[in-house]
């Protein structure tokens, strides 16, 4: 069989809405057979976030910054339209109207088409963001690791 | 046409129907016919291309009502 493309895609954005692309995306790739690596960075950290209330040991910049940032795909902002939340509510019932995945799911289908999820270690620190914190089987790496990936990669995305 | 597996992805949305087909292509065997029933506008294309990328032959193709069914031979 011939070598398989790969895709990968850089998530920079914490963005509910622009993850989701993301992560269709990554889905869509998977489908055709790509190996496909999903790089998290900077805001983009917070969709690989457990929803569930940590307590790591934490400098008080980093306590600031977990309390700031949303826990979690599912409690991330809209890029446009967040109308102090009710823009997320919004599209989320349209979503379910029009049978589309929700965020949550989409990453679980992912990780079941054996997509790479990849945090940032750097950002993770910048932000304060502890191993623990995050999703369990995912990789850890830094732009090295992404370019590894990259500079074979049929497709390549910043979003 | 003899058909060996169906896979039923009306009512799903973007990018499911692709991604089922994926997976339900994996259950028969090279040469055997998988029908894709789905409902999403997009599909049409998706598959189209998809079959073409990944080495399927879409045999035939129909459209009722905004009901597609697909006929696709695995490769």
């Amino acid at each position: 069989m011939a070598e398989k493309k790969k895709t990968n895609i850089i998530l920079f954005s914490g963005d509910y809405d622009k993850t989701m692309a993301a992560y269709i995306i990554a889905n869509g790739a998977a489908a055709y057979d790509h190996d496909v690596t999903i790089f998290h960075t900077f805001w983009g950290l917070n969709a690989l976030r457990k929803d569930e209330k940590l307590q790591p040991k934490k400098s008080f910049m980093e306590k600031m910054f977990g309390k700031m940032m949303p826990r979690g795909a599912n409690n991330m902002p809209l890029s446009k339209m967040q109308f102090l939340g009710m823009g997320p509510k919004m599209i989320k019932s349209v979503m379910k109207k029009h049978n589309v995945m929700p965020l949550p799911d989409l990453i679980d289908m992912a990780k079941e088409q054996d997509v790479t999820l990849l945090a940032c270690t750097m950002t993770m620190d910048l932000l304060g963001l502890k191993k623990e914190e995050l999703l369990d089987d995912i990789e850890y790496g830094g732009v090295a690791a992404y370019i590894a990936e990259g500079e074979d990669g049929a497709i390549n995305l910043f979003i | 046409m003899d058909i060996n597996k169906t896979l039923d992805a009306k009512g799903l949305a973007c990018p499911m129907p692709i991604v089922k087909t994926k997976k339900a292509i994996e259950d028969i065997d090279s040469g055997q016919i998988l029908e894709v029933v789905a409902t999403d506008a997009g599909a049409k294309s998706d598959l189209t291309a998809w079959c073409k990328s990944s080495g399927h032959e879409l045999v035939d193709m129909n459209e009722d009502d905004g009901v597609f069914t697909f006929y696709i031979k695995k490769g």
